[in-house]
């Protein structure tokens, strides 16, 4: 009872002596701290995901005095998106409700969402028979199936026995056509292509030195009529095929009542979204999440999957890692272990640190300066002569774009692994140098393997900032759209001065730089999901292999 | 004395024999008991310490003058209170406080009657001549295989049947191939704590080193590991010369067969160990053994 009495009477400082008050403040901050991340990624994780999760379709029928009909029409259909209050006030001073609706069709009606009053709306209904078609062009149709009028005259009316089945493989028939279409222009065509152009290079090449032209020229001329009959040959059958994608018409009917075709080989997929069961809705959303990952983009990325752009932001993070990792493990070694510590050192330290803290864009810059006006500059000029003024080297690519990611990352893994090599023992490295080993086989088998977890912290810090950086990487080699991908079949396989496509510039040229900002939305989401995943995945797999060498060298001090 | 002629093993007990007999003798200065032993002088695995002073930061001097010279194929205890520079002599042996900056010296050192800080000697060579074992036992963490043949690896040596002789020999010296041979290829660290210094050991003297170097290898085993190695001492001694720092001087007495005593720096005084615990000639060393400081 005393003690009791004696701690209520404590002063202040003593009662605060044992900490619990600072507990408490510096759990608080560290709780508001995990919300916030929780909360993003849960908001990313909601709408990433539900983008590929299939709605059902309403219709709306307005009232007789809305004006909000599109022409005489009393009709919408489309998909719920948003339910809100229009902060515009009513002469009552109140909040109207209203609806967001993504009603597709975007040929005809010139806009993809539409916003109505519920005070508009007179009635809501669910048709069963409301089809959602995938176009190849503006975006989704949504409307009644009439009918489909396949090539020679024959014609099913939907509603009809095996119509659906008809359509479906119309669909396919065409999406295969189109695959081929696109490998006989990308693939065949694009061979011929090179082969001229390295024909014409070499036409190029054979002028600059004056020597042996007329032979050369000759020769040239042969081979270019042949690849010219070639590419004849290969265009006629592309056109054949083209000309096949127009053959069936599918007819259908707005929920305005307007009646319109379009060709089966404008469209890409097809289902009943108010048919769907759950199962149905489930398969739909792998399918797409699916083709998200693994589809090139359309109609200015907003639509089709975003493949190029994982590929290279994949490509572009694990080539920094192979340049940046060496650099910065062997520039701490010497810092760590061969440089005298001492004033120049700890100087030279700071430098490091303060590195990591230079603005992004300045690397871009600097990038842009050094690696693709001089260092690509002089690579054109000494092994590209031919190809100038096109610039191979000296413009924006993979290669600098990597290296400028390593130089901005370089002071991370420098900073960690010096850390790691400071951790191995004193005793260690004596045991070392007494059984005979050199300075440097110490640090070969004692101090590197000992310190491997810590650089690989390193290289994890490097992935994390380098696959998430979009300013410097504007600069210096990453476009809105590459036609061709960085790596490929085609000899020298890899193909370091591409631009290519990343993630965290796609996310922005969506959001940002789109002119259907709204259509875009989703793929914002799904886009930044997919970038975190992707840096998590990276992540994980450096943690796993970092924890089998934890094992392997246990010297858990990270 | 005519040990010369004797093997290894039958000077040894000579060597008991005489130290017992010399007990009565008293007041010998340092100097005079090896110039009393002539037969141990020119022996090929010879440290000879003469006039070796050691400095840290060039104003704090640690050693002063130290003169002594430790006999082949014997275990030579060095005891005295923390701080007097036993174990930093016993580092000078093998050029480890080469890694300190600031650190010099005077004076010379000789192993086998070569210089060990001679310019043209390779420090690298040195130390494959010396083993090591420290105070903290620091197995690599590596396996138990890699850590014993780790001497024969950075020399290069890749032969692998000969790599494995090493390592069962190496640990059947340091008393550890029972336990072990089942798991070379685990890693070193699932082992005990005595079970690591004696991997130690069995690594520093995997390349058969001329000498080998304690550095109060048992301080942080428990009795019955250090009662193991102890016993693995006085078999090593058989084939290697054995420097040994304690603090620990029942220890001293128990292992080894001569016994210098150092204070401040200063070696006080150098004896066969009955000798010198029985009969001490200085009465620093007789204060210090009989616990009055310390």
């Amino acid at each position: 009872m005393s003690e009791f009495s004696q701690k209520i009477g404590a002063s202040k400082a003593e009662r605060a002596a044992p900490g619990e008050p600072m507990v408490w403040f510096s759990g608080m901050w560290l709780a508001i701290g995990i919300l916030m991340i929780v909360f993003l990624l849960s908001v990313i994780l909601v709408n990433g995901l539900s983008v590929f999760w299939p709605k059902d379709v309403v219709q709306v029928e307005l009232t007789e005095t809305s004006k909000a009909g599109w022409k005489q029409s009393k009709y919408f259909a489309g998909e719920l998106r948003k339910t809100q209050q229009r902060r515009v006030a009513n002469e009552a001073g109140e909040a109207i409700p209203e609806i967001q609706l993504f009603v597709g069709n975007r040929d005809v009606y010139g806009f993809g969402f539409k916003f109505i009053d519920d005070s508009d709306i007179s009635r809501r209904t669910f048709p069963q028979d409301i089809l959602m078609v995938e176009r190849m062009e503006y975006g989704d149709m949504i409307a009644y199936p009439v009918k489909l009028q396949l090539v020679g005259g024959k014609e099913i009316l939907a509603g009809e026995q095996g119509f659906d089945e008809e359509l479906q493989s119309a669909v396919e028939r065409a999406n295969l056509r189109r695959d081929k279409i696109s490998f006989i222009e990308r693939g065949e065509i694009g061979g011929v292509n090179r082969e001229m152009e390295r024909l014409k290079m070499k036409l190029k090449k054979a002028e600059l030195n004056t020597e042996g032209v007329e032979k050369v020229k000759l020769e040239a001329e042969q081979k270019q009529q042949v690849l010219q009959q070639e590419y004849e040959k290969l265009a006629a059958q592309a056109a054949a095929l083209r000309k096949q994608q127009n053959e069936d018409i599918f007819f259908y009917r707005l929920v305005t009542g307007e009646q319109r075709s379009q060709v089966v080989g404008d469209l890409v997929s097809f289902y009943y979204p108010n048919q769907l069961t759950l199962a149905g809705k489930i398969s739909h959303f792998f399918s797409r999440g699916w083709g998200f990952l693994v589809d090139e983009p359309r109609e200015a990325n907003t639509e089709g999957g975003v493949f190029p752009a994982l590929f290279g932001t994949f490509v572009m993070t694990l080539i920094m890692c192979i340049l940046v990792v060496p650099f910065g493990v062997v520039a701490a070694i010497y810092l760590q272990e061969y440089a005298k510590q001492g004033l120049v050192v700890r100087i030279v330290r700071i430098a490091v640190n303060n590195l990591a803290g230079v603005p992004s864009i300045v690397y871009g810059v600097f990038g842009l300066g050094f690696f693709v006006y001089i260092l690509g500059g002089s690579i054109d000029s000494l092994f590209y002569p031919e190809r100038l003024p096109t610039p191979t080297f000296g413009t924006g690519g993979l290669l600098w774009a990597s290296l400028t990611m390593a130089l901005m990352t370089v002071p991370v893994v420098i900073v960690s692994t010096e850390e790691a090599l400071a951790s191995v023992t004193r005793g260690m490295r004596e045991a070392s140098l007494a059984a005979g080993a050199s300075k440097w086989q110490t640090i070969q088998h004692i101090v590197i393997p000992g310190g491997l977890p810590g650089i690989i912290t390193g290289m994890i810090l490097a992935m994390a900032r380098g696959a998430g950086e979009v300013a410097p990487l504007m600069l210096v080699g990453v476009v809105k759209l590459a036609p061709t991908l960085p790596l490929d079949t085609v000899a020298p396989f890899v193909h370091l001065e591409r631009k290519f496509m990343h993630l965290g510039f796609h996310i922005y040229d969506l959001g940002f730089q789109s002119p259907d900002s709204e259509a875009a939305k989703p793929m914002v989401f799904a886009t930044t999901l997919l970038l975190i995943v992707l840096v998590v995945v990276l992540n994980a797999a450096a943690i796993m292999i970092r924890e089998k060498l934890r094992k392997k060298y246990s010297s858990g001090a990270f | 004395m005519n040990s010369a002629s004797l093997s290894p093993i039958a000077m040894h007990k000579e060597n008991i024999q005489s130290s017992v007999q010399k007990t009565g003798q008293t007041d010998r200065p340092v100097e005079v008991v090896a110039a009393e032993e002539p037969s141990l002088a020119g022996r090929p695995d010879y440290i000879k310490v003469s006039d070796f002073s050691f400095n840290y930061v060039p104003a704090v001097r640690v050693l002063h003058n130290i003169t002594m010279e430790i006999p082949e194929k014997q275990v030579t205890a060095f005891i005295g209170p923390s701080g007097c520079g036993k174990t930093t002599l016993l580092r000078n042996f093998n050029r480890m406080n080469d890694l300190i900056d600031g650190v010099s010296h005077e004076g010379h050192i000789y192993v086998n009657d070569q210089d060990i800080h001679d310019r043209n000697l390779e420090v690298i060579s040195l130390r494959k001549r010396i083993g090591m074992v420290f105070q903290k036992s620091n197995p690599f963490p590596k396996t138990i295989y890699e850590n014993v043949v780790y001497s024969l690896r950075v020399a290069g040596q890749k032969n692998k049947q000969l790599l494995n002789e090493v390592v069962e020999r190496s640990l059947k010296s340091a008393a550890l191939w029972e336990e072990t041979k089942d798991r070379l290829h685990d890693s070193a660290l699932g082992l005990s704590g005595g079970q690591m210094q004696r991997l130690c050991i069995a690594r520093a003297i995997a390349n058969r080193p001329e000498i080998l170097l304690m550095d109060e290898p048992c301080s942080a085993l428990d009795p019955i590991a250090t009662a193991k190695i102890e016993e693995l001492i006085t078999e090593l001694k058989q084939s290697f010369t054995v420097v040994i720092v304690t603090h620990n001087m029942q220890q001293a007495t128990r292992v080894s067969d001569r016994a210098a005593y150092f204070f401040m720096g200063k070696l006080i005084e150098m004896d066969d160990t009955t000798q010198l615990f029985s009969n001490p000639s200085q009465k620093e060393t007789e204060d210090y053994i009989s616990g009055r400081f310390g």
